[in-house]
């Protein structure tokens, strides 16, 4: 945690991208910070660079420009295994698609992020416990009876909350979700809400991006990125 | 472990998947069957070959034949490493049966039947005589007639199958034989017009070596008649060529060696005798050596086939690169989401890596499985086709080729094996590479839209 207070904080992120021979500069300089236990929402118009901004507080892109401190360290000096690993502990991301694989069951994609630094005979050894683990919140989100079900067999609030649960196996330090209701309707939508406000009250930080500012509404923080900058 | 997991599932729950599969075991198939038939084949000439000579053969491919042959054998003999040792006599004939004015040009082969048969494997090719070589110019109908045995191919005919037509009591077929006698200088011994040697001899056996140019153009007479034929008797006895057979457990090429250095000094020893300059023309060669111009040209056709199974191997690098450049440009979203959730560059090509080697191991098990069951039974598939189609891979009246080879060799398995893995792993290299330097951000939002 930084002096402040804040479990991330971003100073000065410019991010440019190139698109054909043009350049689109879709961050300008934008701050943010957020404080253990917050639940802020970044709203903004399509194209203002709030995924851009999640994306680069995730570390799943770089600024050109700008530091991003987690707890007290900065981004930008971790090396490529560090920042897996900060990618696999210290963060949960939830995105607008859900983005779960095809190919394995629910329960399996919610402890696949368990899986991923556990080598065989490490996760021969703990594989127990994150089975347990991934069925009690598959049960959190109301989805313990799909725990074997294709993801193509759920429909899409269900996706969604076991993209929640997969986020939250490793019980990370900060939720990002990118539009998390932006593929729902309303109602579906509003469920997901529940769940992420259920969340916070329980301790976890969330940064949500939504356009939406109904959904906005119900993050405890709003943020609004405007021409690259936070307003 | 969720890289095996998914590996796993990739290949079973990927339709393309069973493309790929399709194609490294079908190339797979493709060269343990061609390979397993075409070694075989090489195999079995190559033994072929060695059965028609000794293990190291000392001559000269001239017709004048060379000097001392006697002294050299016994010396030879005498070698630790030596089990047999035989001279023989190679020149050329016209042979017509009796009576009908034709003359066919044929090779003649004067052998002293007993150690030539301890020598080389011309027991086993007789007929009448097998496994009982010193009888092998003997007539039934009266011994002291001379008898020729002649190649099975210039003998008779075959059936389909492959089979000669012998009969139980041959007739004592009678053919004569003119040769045309060379001086030591390889002048024609007789000028003038009665410039050659006939002689009439009486059939006693037929020898079928499976060579195809032996069986086809060979008689072979006792050596002491074919010496007199071709005037090899004077001034002094000639030969054309001592084959020697090596004890058993010795290396042919160190044999070989040894022979050399023998024949060497032998030569220094006799270098200044009469007629001794015919010894200059002698050589010392191994079995493979003195046979190169019949083998070198299937080896030539063994070469060019493991050429084309380079290329055959290409091909399935070239399928798979194109197999695994589909699968994960529809698995971007996959390897974004890995990546997000921690995954590295490494785990990614691993990942996509073992997808591969799964696809090889179980495309080769596949193809290695089919090219076992096949060739079992390549024979009969041949036998069916034939009877019902009149199809013959080759020809068993023109060609000595009894049944197919299907042998299977375990160390070339293991290779085709080894190699199919490889060119999957080759295959994936690239693009598992470039799958892995995807940023997660961009293979996200491309999926997204």
């Amino acid at each position: 945690m930084s002096k402040d207070g804040f479990i991330i904080e971003a100073q000065g992120i410019h991010k440019t991208y190139r698109m054909g021979a043009a350049q689109v500069q879709v961050l300008k300089g934008a701050d943010i910070a957020v404080k253990k236990g917050e639940f802020v929402a970044i709203v903004g118009a399509s194209g203002s660079g709030k995924s851009t901004l999640l994306h680069i507080l995730g570390a799943l892109d770089r600024p050109d420009k700008g530091v991003v401190w987690f707890e007290g360290r900065d981004l930008n000096g971790l090396r490529g295994n560090e920042l897996n690993e900060y990618r696999n502990k210290m963060i949960g991301f939830v995105f607008q698609f859900y983005h779960l694989l095809d190919e394995l069951n629910v329960l399996e994609n919610v402890i696949l992020p368990a899986m991923v630094p556990a080598g065989i005979i490490g996760w021969l050894s703990k594989r127990a416990g994150v089975k347990k683990r991934g069925l009690e919140l598959l049960k959190a989100v109301g989805l313990e009876e799909r725990a074997t079900h294709k993801p193509y067999q759920l429909s899409g609030g269900e996706r969604q909350r076991a993209a929640i649960a997969r986020a939250l196996v490793n019980e990370p330090r900060l939720l990002l979700a990118d539009e998390p209701t932006g593929n729902l309707d309303s109602a579906t939508g509003n469920g997901i809400l529940e769940l992420l406000e259920r969340l916070n009250c329980a301790g976890q930080t969330i940064v949500m991006v939504t356009h939406d500012e109904r959904v906005a509404k119900r993050a405890g923080r709003t943020i609004t990125l405007a021409d690259g900058r936070v307003k | 472990m969720y890289k095996l997991i998914l590996a796993f599932r990739y290949l079973y729950r990927r339709r393309i998947s069973f493309l790929a599969l399709a194609a490294v075991a079908l190339c797979v198939f493709i060269v343990v069957v061609v390979m397993t038939v075409m070694d075989g084949l090489v195999g079995d000439f190559k033994r072929k070959n060695h059965n028609y000579t000794g293990d190291c053969v000392v001559g000269t491919e001239s017709l004048v034949g060379f000097t001392y042959y006697e002294d050299f054998a016994r010396i030879a003999e005498k070698a630790d490493y030596v089990e047999a040792v035989t001279p023989v006599i190679k020149s050329y004939a016209l042979v017509g049966t009796e009576g009908s004015g034709r003359n066919t040009g044929v090779e003649l082969m004067g052998v002293d039947a007993a150690s030539f048969g301890r020598v080389t494997g011309f027991g086993r090719t007789l007929y009448y005589h097998k496994g009982d070589t010193s009888k092998a110019f003997n007539i039934k109908s009266d011994a002291n007639l001379p008898g020729f045995v002649i190649g099975a191919d210039l003998w008779g005919g075959r059936n389909e199958k492959g089979e000669y037509y012998y009969v139980p009591n041959p007739d004592a077929t009678v053919l004569s034989v003119t040769c045309f006698p060379l001086t030591v200088k390889g002048a024609l011994a007789k000028a003038g017009t009665d410039v050659v040697n006939t002689k009439t001899f009486y059939f006693s056996d037929s020898s079928q070596s499976g060579l195809a140019r032996v069986d086809g153009a060979i008689i072979y007479l006792s050596f002491e008649e074919a010496q007199i034929l071709c005037g090899m008797t004077e001034p002094v006895p000639r030969a054309s060529w001592i084959h020697i057979k090596f004890k058993q457990g010795t290396n042919i090429e160190e044999g070989c060696r040894q022979v050399r250095q023998m024949w060497a000094k032998f030569y220094d020893e006799h270098k200044g005798k009469d007629n001794a300059e015919l010894l200059s023309h002698v050589t010392v060669r191994s079995w493979k050596e003195h046979r190169r111009e019949s083998i070198a040209g299937m080896e030539k056709e063994q070469a060019m086939l493991m050429m084309m199974f380079g290329l055959v191997g290409l091909t399935t690098v070239f399928i798979v690169y194109v197999v695994f450049y589909m699968i994960i440009s529809h698995k971007t979203k996959d390897i974004g989401i890995l990546k997000s959730i921690g995954a590295s560059c490494g785990d990614v090509i691993v990942l996509f890596l073992g997808f591969a080697a799964g696809l090889g191991v179980i495309g080769s098990a596949v193809g290695v499985a089919g090219g076992i069951l096949f060739l079992r039974n390549i024979n009969r598939i041949e036998g069916w086709l034939f009877e019902r189609f009149g199809f013959q891979l080759w020809d068993r009246t023109i060609y000595a080729i009894g049944e197919i080879p299907h042998r299977l060799d375990l160390t070339m398995l293991l290779v085709v094996t080894g190699c199919a893995i490889l060119a999957c792993l080759a295959g994936a290299v690239l693009p598992s590479v470039s799958a892995a330097r995807a940023r997660p951000a961009d293979v996200l939002q491309v999926s997204q839209l």
